[in-house]
């Protein structure tokens, strides 16, 4: 079947345009075409989160997202979390707490966890949890992925006041 | 230490958390084909004809595969070698595999699945496991040891009856534990190929690396030095990925006659129909104590339904039986299971195997006990805890055993005694404990090789690269290689890596399965890290002149522990040692003690040490709606030595979590289409929507204490912790609910249907109570009699005929209790 669906995103902060089949699901057009397998799929029905990814800034489940809605729009991938060869906070957090154990539910976790972030910098406990309900996790237990986005909070905070004093300086 | 006991960002954690870890499904390669598997929609029938014509002549079909095609049948145990890749001429449950399509995309090897024409003369289905000891014909599988029974045990550890008569009372209590599954997140995933050299890869979300590499050369019919195994690492197992599964075969031989890749992810409704998951289980106790709680004997009848294949089937009807005594001093034993098969999807081992649903019986009766004798439930457990370093009625060596201490950490931790009984009404606490393997002492399949192999090599760089057959799923064993290797010689784990699951490139390690790896491939890992820090030493040692037991590694040095400022850098010793003796290698090897019983079945149960565990568990329970909230735990765990805490931590935290799942919602449970339709047996919810397990809000607070006392057969002291945090969990729920509300549910999962029903029973003055109440008539065969250790027995069974005779003695010694 020859692909005659095409678009032109955002992929990580770069620009991207693929061609694919257009049934296929985001999901498949990230981990099939552009070659970012980092993206899991435990259902493909939109049931156990772990096909997150943020669309818009938004966590959304790829696996219910057709990628002929993408143009113009733009997708965080796990890939797409470190910068500057760095770890995003979440990640450093979520690899030094256990918060990732056999990691096929982390990417989704992850970028689920940027998205509270983003939105509220302090969650609570009850937010956190709120917020990544939608992922299954079967081996954690949950309970060490909290502590993991909490930590990532504080070393947030405390890098933004280190950028604050070197700036007043 | 500067390794062990340090809580460690594992070696694996970066390639976690940037999605670098290569799962099965994310192993592409060039011209790759994808497979599909068609499954029946009846659940028991012959196959009077199978057409692929159409299928075949679709395009972009490569190739339409059947039953004809495996004529050799496999199966994990070597007793039950009773499945095909694809059926031959019988369907024996809704899911099991007739065809495989090989197709240039996913997508037309699912149209090309709905060509497929499959006629079926349907056979009685059998449903239950009344039906299946109701009725011998038609046999679902033509072995096992009556009609559709797979597998009969009768055991007696010295006269339980008399045991039972001189009881102050007895305790006959029947539960019921329903099946459930894995539920890994990681869909099962396949990619075969041919390498260029014309042999055989199969890379594979498998547990079990070692044994599917077995049964693909024995139902290829290939040299298995022909085939390669490499085990992805799993997304998440639990023992749902520990069988050779029909889609392994299937792409092994679709990739040989194609000479192309051929790859197979299922969907999660196949994920279900897989299964290999918990037996549900019937199970009935008959416990004599004495007034002051001690145990005077113990009878355990268990009827596991398990499914329509033999998988790891009797190791689990075993398992029921196995390790009641290795908690409690149980001083006359008796065990009887019954393991029947029926059309459903096989069940196998996951997370406990097959000892959860017996732990869950032993645990209520064991606070129901305690009720009646009026004894505190942890004041009970502590008076009948079993003594380390015994041997057991059954004939288990039972190593350190820090029970006693997890009783007194959860009950002072959770405030037992101001909690228990002293709440308010629709809250209580309740309490319960396990023991646990630290892996089987016996593999598979018997032989006399180790069951654990480690090798070595030591690089001039300073970088060490270590080998083994053990599989990553998640638990963490590639950070367990890791860090016993570094700990030896000095060096930091991120120095060393780890090739892991590989049947070519690694030594075998047997799976991950039985909570093994730890303490077999750690043991391992010793050995060969200590011959390799021998090597280095010798040659520090001539080129300092000091004295080879003066040098000390650490910090990335070899140093005079005497002088510190005296040493070689690792990577010069690594050199020194080179020039020494040339190409530098080592290998380590582990294997159990041997069994100190020797009766037919004894094979299950032994380990070279057991893991303890004591859970308590608050409920809120509301009465108007039976709604079950649990809001904290807390759990004790006797690991002996904890490696890496935070992934110690977090086995016990995830146990927690699955055990709440069985103990308050997951069930694989079953239904009958409506007549009209074909009446066939389905699964009642292959999805995950339907299928309920606990999100991050039913998660509660989890309190989790490490008991620490070093096992002295385990690596740096280690026990194991991937399964024995999930076994109290269940029971300790169920006395928390009679705590809260005085009903006992005795089975499982503890839904607010049925609280509300125990609770409008108690108000109407009838027993306040849901579980089974009747146990089926199994045609139980003559018990297996051994004497326990403290009869004279030596771990034999009496042979019937000599002792009639009087010829054989050990029934006949005097009776000495220990």
């Amino acid at each position: 079947m020859a692909p005659h669906a095409h678009i032109t995103f955002t992929v990580n902060g770069e620009p991207a345009e693929v061609a694919f089949a257009p049934y296929k699901t985001l999901l498949e057009v990230l981990r099939e075409d552009l070659n970012l397998p980092g993206t899991k799929h435990g259902c493909e029905l939109g049931e156990c989160g772990a096909c997150a990814v943020l669309l818009d800034g938004q966590a959304v489940l790829s696996c219910l997202v057709l990628g002929v809605d993408c143009d113009d729009r733009d997708v965080t991938t796990v890939e797409g979390l470190a910068s500057d060869g760095r770890l995003h906070p979440l990640q450093d957090a979520f690899a030094d707490l256990g918060a990732a154990q056999c990691g096929y539910c982390t990417p989704a976790f992850l970028v689920t966890a940027k998205a509270l972030l983003d939105e509220h910098r302090h969650p609570t406990r009850h937010q956190i949890r709120e917020a990544l309900s939608g992922v299954l996790c079967r081996c954690t237990g949950y309970q060490q992925i909290f502590e993991a986005v909490e930590a990532a909070v504080a070393t947030t905070d405390s890098r933004l006041a280190t950028s604050d004093a070197r700036s007043r300086r | 230490m500067k390794v062990i006991g340090i809580p460690r960002r594992r070696v694996d954690g970066r390639a976690k958390v940037t999605g670098q870890t290569r799962f099965a499904d994310d192993v592409v390669l060039p011209r790759m084909l994808h497979c599909k598997l068609l499954r029946s929609t009846v659940p028991h029938a012959r196959i009077v004809r199978i057409d692929a014509s159409r299928a075949r002549a679709h395009p972009g079909v490569r190739l339409v595969l059947t039953g004809a095609d495996f004529p050799i049948p496999y199966g994990i145990l070597p007793v039950s070698q009773d499945e095909h890749a694809l059926a031959i001429d019988r369907v024996r449950f809704v899911g099991d595999p007739v065809a495989a399509v090989i197709a240039r995309d996913e997508l037309t090897a699912f149209e090309a699945l709905d060509l497929i024409a499959v006629d079926y003369e349907p056979l009685r289905t059998f449903s239950s496991p009344d039906d299946s000891l109701a009725h011998d014909t038609p046999r679902i599988h033509d072995y096992g040891d009556a009609g559709n029974i797979h597998k009969l045990v009768s055991l007696r550890f010295g006269d339980v009856q008399a045991a039972l008569s001189a009881a102050d009372h007895v305790f006959e209590d029947t539960f019921f534990y329903e099946g459930n599954t894995h539920l890994p997140i990681e869909q099962h995933a396949a990619v075969a190929a041919k390498d260029p050299d014309g042999k055989l890869v199969l890379w594979s979300s498998t547990q079990t690396p070692h044994y599917v590499h077995r049964a693909l050369a024995k139902a290829l019919a290939m040299p298995a030095a022909h085939v390669r195994v490499i085990a992805t690492p799993n997304g998440g197992g639990f023992g749902g990925k520990s069988d050779p599964f029909n889609h392994e075969v299937v792409v092994c031989k679709a990739a040989l006659l194609l000479d192309r890749p051929v790859k197979i992810c299922l969907t999660r409704e196949e994920v279900f129909y897989c299964h290999r998951g918990r037996h549900p289980v019937l199970m009935r106790f008959e416990t004599g104590v004495k007034r002051d709680g001690t145990i005077t004997g113990m009878r355990v009848q268990t009827v596991l339904d398990g499914g329509a294949y033999g998988s790891y089937g009797v190791a689990s009807t075993f398992y029921t039986g196995a390790l009641q005594t290795v908690t409690y001093h149980i001083p006359t034993y008796e065990f009887r299971g019954c393991r029947v098969f029926t059309n459903k999807p096989p069940c196998g081992p996951k997370r406990g195997h097959g000892t959860p649903q017996s732990r869950f019986g032993q645990e209520i009766q064991l606070d129901k006990i305690a009720e009646r004798l009026a004894l505190d439930p942890a004041d009970l457990r502590l008076r009948i805890v079993e003594q380390p370093e015994t041997l057991t009625a059954n004939y288990l060596h039972v190593g350190t055993i820090g029970l006693a201490e997890c009783i007194r950490r959860v009950t002072h931790a959770a405030q037992w005694s101001e909690q228990f009984r002293k709440l308010p009404a629709g809250r209580g606490v309740g309490l319960a404990c396990s023991s646990y393997l630290s892996g089987a002492g016996l593999p598979i399949y018997w032989n006399d090789m180790p069951h654990s192999g480690v090798q070595l090599k030591l690089d001039r760089s300073g970088g060490v690269t270590a080998f083994c057959g053990a599989t990553e799923i998640g638990q963490g064993s590639d950070d367990v290689l890791v860090a016993c290797v570094a700990e030896v010689l000095g060096i930091d784990p991120n120095d060393i890596r780890a090739v892991t699951g590989d049947t070519d490139l690694t030594p075998v390690d047997l799976g991950s399965y039985s909570s093994r790896v730890t303490l077999m491939m750690g043991n391992a890992a010793i050995q060969a890290a200590e011959r390799a820090r021998d090597l280095l030493a010798d040659a520090v040692s001539k080129k300092l002149s000091v004295p080879k037991d003066r040098l000390v590694f650490a910090e990335r040095r070899v140093f005079d522990t005497e002088d510190p400022a005296v040493g070689v850098s690792f990577s010069e010793a690594v050199c020194l040692a080179e020039a020494m003796f040339g190409t530098l290698g080592t290998t380590g090897s582990y294997t159990p003690p041997r069994s100190a019983a020797r009766f037919k079945g004894g094979g299950v149960g032994p380990s070279p040490t057991y893991s303890y565990t004591a859970a308590i568990v608050e409920v809120d329970v509301d009465q108007s709606t039976g709604w079950i909230h649990v809001p904290r735990v807390w759990i004790a765990h006797d690991i002996g030595r904890s490696l890496n805490p935070t992934l110690v931590r977090g086995q016990v935290e995830g146990s927690v979590y699955m055990a709440l799942g069985e103990a308050l919602m997951e069930e694989q449970t079953f239904r009958r289409l409506p007549s009209k339709l074909s009446h066939a047996l389905v699964h009642k919810f292959p999805s995950m929507l339907e299928y309920k397990s606990p999100t991050t809000l039913d998660m509660p607070e989890v309190f989790t204490e490490l008991v620490e006392n070093p096992d002295p057969r385990g690596p740096f002291g280690a026990k194991e912790v991937g399964q024995g945090p999930l076994l109290p969990v269940m029971p300790a729920v169920a006395n928390a609910i009679y705590d809260a509300v005085g009903v006992r549910i005795d089975e499982v999962p503890i839904t607010p249907e049925k609280v509300l029903r125990a609770l409008d029973a108690k108000a109407a003055g009838k027993p306040a109570r849901v579980g089974p109440t009747r146990f089926p008539a199994v045609p139980w065969p003559a018990a297996l009699e051994v004497p326990p250790p403290w009869e004279g027995g030596d771990g034999t069974a009496i042979d019937k005929v000599k002792s009639e005779k009087g010829k054989v003695k050990s029934a006949e010694t005097e009776v000495v209790r220990p």
